[in-house]
């Protein structure tokens, strides 16, 4: 597997050769550093842990300063592990860039997606509404949450109202549309979850 | 600069002509048939301009064998070789939607005079 921790800059559209249009989603991706190696010896399993964007010294914590001085790094404001393929060959203090993905691969993607607040049941689960006109007064209403005295309580998982969004989302079997190392970005077909400046992990596709 | 402004404008053409709605122009655009490229002309009535930067689009109306045909074309798009301005047209609004109900010589659209 292949994986990039990347920032949300925002969507555009491209043209391909054939002239037709391509929406892509713009993201900064990389350069990541690796801090930690983990072996199957020490840790039992084999994985890298990366850090992306460069943090100001007083920004971090103690446990995690004495972390990354352990290790010789530049503190980092994001830390994630990936159980990166050959990740034998890395050493701690590698970058990973953009160019690790190709022009025409397929990735995952997964992000926080965008809060949407309290939402009702109209927003958050598709319910239909009622009519706006005729006497309703019955307009976003959930209407009946279940049966009566039988079974006497509302069933686990029943679509009611609650918060909506900032969730972990992931967009699976998106296309690399292009590929700029020298400004470490990537142009992924198509929309991604969270907002503009998001954290997002970049990942080869699981499909 | 902002780096979808870089994106963006690295795709743009700089050779467009200013044209506007009820201008006609001739598009040349670029077919592909049979492993070759040939250029097409489409000569028509501007109706409509919409759109800024990558995204401006305009759409281009004419009559085929008593049919009216309308095609959106992006004005940057790379499958346009060339945008001729034949005559440019005075109107009085930008959205000549009003031509779709007319026929013949009500259809027409006056000559700018300068």
């Amino acid at each position: 597997m292949k994986a990039i921790l990347g920032k949300k800059v925002g969507m555009t559209q491209i043209f391909t050769e054939n002239g037709e249009v391509v929406p892509v989603t713009v993201v900064e991706a990389g350069p990541c550093t690796v801090i930690q190696k983990k072996t199957e010896e020490v840790d039992g399993y084999s994985s890298v842990q990366l850090g992306f964007v460069d943090d100001k010294e007083n920004k971090v914590n103690k446990p995690l300063k004495g972390h990354f001085d352990k290790y010789g790094v530049n503190p980092k404001k994001y830390i994630r592990e990936f159980r990166v393929e050959g990740a034998e060959a890395l050493e701690t203090g590698d970058e990973i860039k953009a160019d690790t993905f190709a022009e025409g691969e397929k990735v995952d993607v997964t992000g926080i997606s965008k809060g949407k607040g309290f939402a009702g049941t109209v927003k958050r689960w598709n319910f239909n509404t009622g009519p706006k006109t005729h006497g309703s007064r019955n307009y976003r209403r959930p209407g009946s949450i279940g049966a009566g005295s039988d079974p006497a309580r509302v069933f686990k998982g029943k679509k009611m109202p609650g918060h909506m969004g900032h969730e972990q989302v992931t967009v699976q079997n998106l296309e690399v549309v292009k590929v700029d190392p020298e400004k470490n970005l990537l142009l992924i077909k198509g929309a991604v979850p969270g907002p503009k400046k998001g954290l997002l992990t970049i990942r080869q596709t699981v499909k | 600069m902002n780096i979808i402004d870089a994106i963006e404008s690295q795709q743009l053409k700089n050779d467009v002509p200013a044209f506007n709605s009820g201008d006609t122009v001739k598009v040349h655009v670029k077919v592909k048939e049979g492993g070759k490229e040939r250029i097409q002309i489409f000569q028509g009535i501007v109706i409509k301009k919409q759109g800024g930067g990558i995204r401006e689009t305009f759409t281009v109306r004419k009559i085929s064998f008593g049919v009216g045909v309308e095609r959106v074309f992006p004005i940057h798009s790379p499958k346009i070789a060339k945008i001729e301005v034949a005559r440019r047209g005075d109107v009085n609004r930008a959205k000549l939607y009003y031509l779709r109900e007319r026929r013949g010589k009500a259809a027409q659209v006056k000559e700018k005079r300068f």
